[in-house]
């Protein structure tokens, strides 16, 4: 790896032994960067595509009763989905941050056998239709499951139906986002500088820890987000495995599904909430990312 | 070529605008050949052919397939060709400007948006009723006697969201029976309550006497006296816009018939 590769990434020895790094922003590296050309055989199909995915935002902008918008807001059981929306997300992130960033190093970095299968594998979720990954999730944790069963005749207690099985649901579809981000990152990452640590005595855990979590922070953030946004809309394996009642097991998207049965003026509302909520979220942690890494 | 935001952003609206002139400038084409075809199809009675789109209430699903084959089977140059969801869904398609040449709506609301937007031609007649039926998994686990069971807190029980016409049918019948259901989850549809069912993950729900005899072995049905209080009618109607207006007159009238009333009842339906 050449030297401005590594600035690139930020990343300096800060003292003269070398044994920790600093994140550092190379202003010069960008700079020069940002004011690259466009050409016009990416120019002409990225309009396309940004006109594919606004468009539709745009559709429900014109046709939201912005004088209702008010009184929706002020109803209590939108605030309600909305407050079950956010809690459930971030706990299905952190979740999946927990599970699935341990997952991500042994698909880059351990030398296990039959690795591409369980890539496949832990990525199957994202294949699946949702309302039968919820059905998947009865057979193995609903009261007649595999395990639910056990966990029912042994002490009384039913997953289905109650705010952590929202939290798995959203969990099983989300998750693979996170793995795929995290991988991807450990991939692009410099292995040296875990081999560095390595060297210098560090073990296992501790090289994990202070070399490489630091190192793929981004690809972790980015990965994050994609799990936070994928969890905040998740619909059928909610409403399948958690079913829908307000208070909870009623998300928003399963609030604005429910709302468009009759009341479509409603669910544009309900939608629009959503997306203002998740925007306003996405940029404000966006903005901590970038001043930290400053 | 360096460009801001925002002339990117311009550079979107603008083909947007072009986009939507493109379209507007292909309807002409279209409407003449609609034109044509029914002016052609208009002079022979009893030769019905093209195609036939029907937009049925997810419910008949079973029934109106069935009966395509006996349709077709008098009609062979007529090409049914069906869109089965939840009512609601269909009549805002319709009234969106859907081709569709029938519309059988499982309730009498979802009807009414239809005729209200003038999207109907003619009146709307009800050829079949549905009521609801109390549903468990095969051999009653939790020993369901009666409607009064719902309002039980110790059992895991479901029923359609109050928005869905099942669940303001439940609701109907709850208030009837003086109960106040204790229930675990509001169901998005009749599919998604009897899937929990079927599942055993749940103790009870309330659908149609015809999702019963439709889920098979897996699911018992019981009845309970206040359902008569939630009869749900079926109209169906042949729609002003409708591309192939004989066959579609020809469907309502197949559907009101003796064939089409045995059918429905061995579903489970009844007459009217």
């Amino acid at each position: 790896m050449s030297d401005p590769d590594l600035l690139e990434r930020g990343l300096r020895p800060t003292s003269a032994t070398g044994s920790r790094w600093r994140r550092r922003t190379p202003k010069v590296v960008s700079s020069q960067r940002t004011g690259a050309k466009i050409p016009l055989a990416l120019l002409i199909p990225a309009i396309v595509g940004i006109a594919f995915l606004v468009l539709p935002m745009v559709g429900l902008l014109i046709r939201a009763p912005w004088s209702e918008l008010l009184v929706r807001l002020a109803e209590p059981e939108v605030g309600q989905a909305l407050r079950l929306s956010v809690f459930t997300a971030t706990l299905a992130t952190l979740a999946s941050m927990v599970l699935g960033i341990p997952i991500a190093w042994v698909l880059a970095r351990s030398a296990i056998r039959g690795r591409s299968i369980l890539r496949a594998l832990v990525t199957v979720p994202l294949v699946l239709p949702p309302v039968v990954g919820g059905v998947a999730l009865f057979l193995v944790l609903g009261r007649r499951g595999i395990i639910g069963a056990w966990l029912y005749d042994t002490f009384g207690f039913s997953l289905p139906f109650t705010t952590t099985a929202v939290v798995i649901a959203e969990t099983f579809v989300a998750m693979p986002f996170l793995v795929i981000s995290v991988e991807g990152a450990l991939r692009a990452a410099d292995a040296r500088f875990e081999d560095a640590a390595a060297t210098l005595g560090a073990n296992g855990w501790s090289t994990f820890r202070r070399v490489t979590l630091p190192l793929v922070a981004p690809g972790i953030a980015a990965g994050a987000v994609l799990c936070w946004a994928r969890a905040l809309g998740e619909f059928g394996a909610t409403i399948t495995f958690a079913g829908n009642f307000p208070g909870t097991t009623q998300t928003m998207p399963l609030a604005v599904y429910l709302a468009l049965q009759n009341d479509p003026e409603a669910a544009i509302v309900l939608s629009l909430v959503l997306l203002v909520v998740s925007l306003a979220t996405l940029t404000l942690l966006r903005e901590r990312w970038l001043t930290r890494a400053r | 070529m360096n460009l801001t935001v925002r002339q990117l952003l311009a550079v979107v609206a603008a083909l947007f605008l072009a986009l939507t002139a493109c379209g507007g400038g292909k309807d002409v084409p279209a409407a003449d050949s609609t034109g044509e075809e029914s002016s052609a199809a208009a002079p022979s009675e009893n030769t019905l052919s093209g195609p036939l789109t029907v937009f049925a209430g997810a419910s008949l699903t079973d029934v109106f397939t069935e009966l395509a084959e006996l349709f077709t089977a008098d009609h062979p140059d007529v090409e049914v060709t069906f869109n089965f969801g939840p009512s609601s869904g269909l009549a805002t398609q319709i009234n969106q400007g859907a081709p569709a040449d029938v519309f059988a709506s499982a309730n009498t609301s979802q009807m009414d948006v239809v005729t209200q937007d003038g999207s109907a031609a003619g009146e709307p007649t009800v050829f079949t009723e549905n009521v609801l039926q109390i549903a468990v998994p095969a051999g009653n686990p939790a020993n369901i006697a009666d409607l009064a069971d719902f309002a039980n807190p110790d059992l895991t029980l479901a029923i359609c969201a109050p928005r869905v016409p099942c669940g303001a049918a439940a609701e109907t019948v709850f208030a009837a029976a003086g109960i106040t259901p204790s229930v675990d989850s509001l169901e998005e549809d009749v599919r998604a309550a009897l899937t929990k069912v079927e599942l055993g993950e749940v103790d009870a729900t309330l659908v149609y006497v015809t999702d019963v005899i439709a889920a098979g072995d897996s699911v018992e049905g019981i009845d309970f006296p206040e359902t008569e209080e939630a009869v749900n009618a079926y109209p169906i109607v042949t729609l002003a816009a409708a591309p192939n207006p004989d066959a579609a007159q020809a469907w309502v009238e197949f559907i009101l018939s003796d064939v089409g009333a045995a059918a429905l009842e061995t579903a489970g339906f009844r007459s009217p």
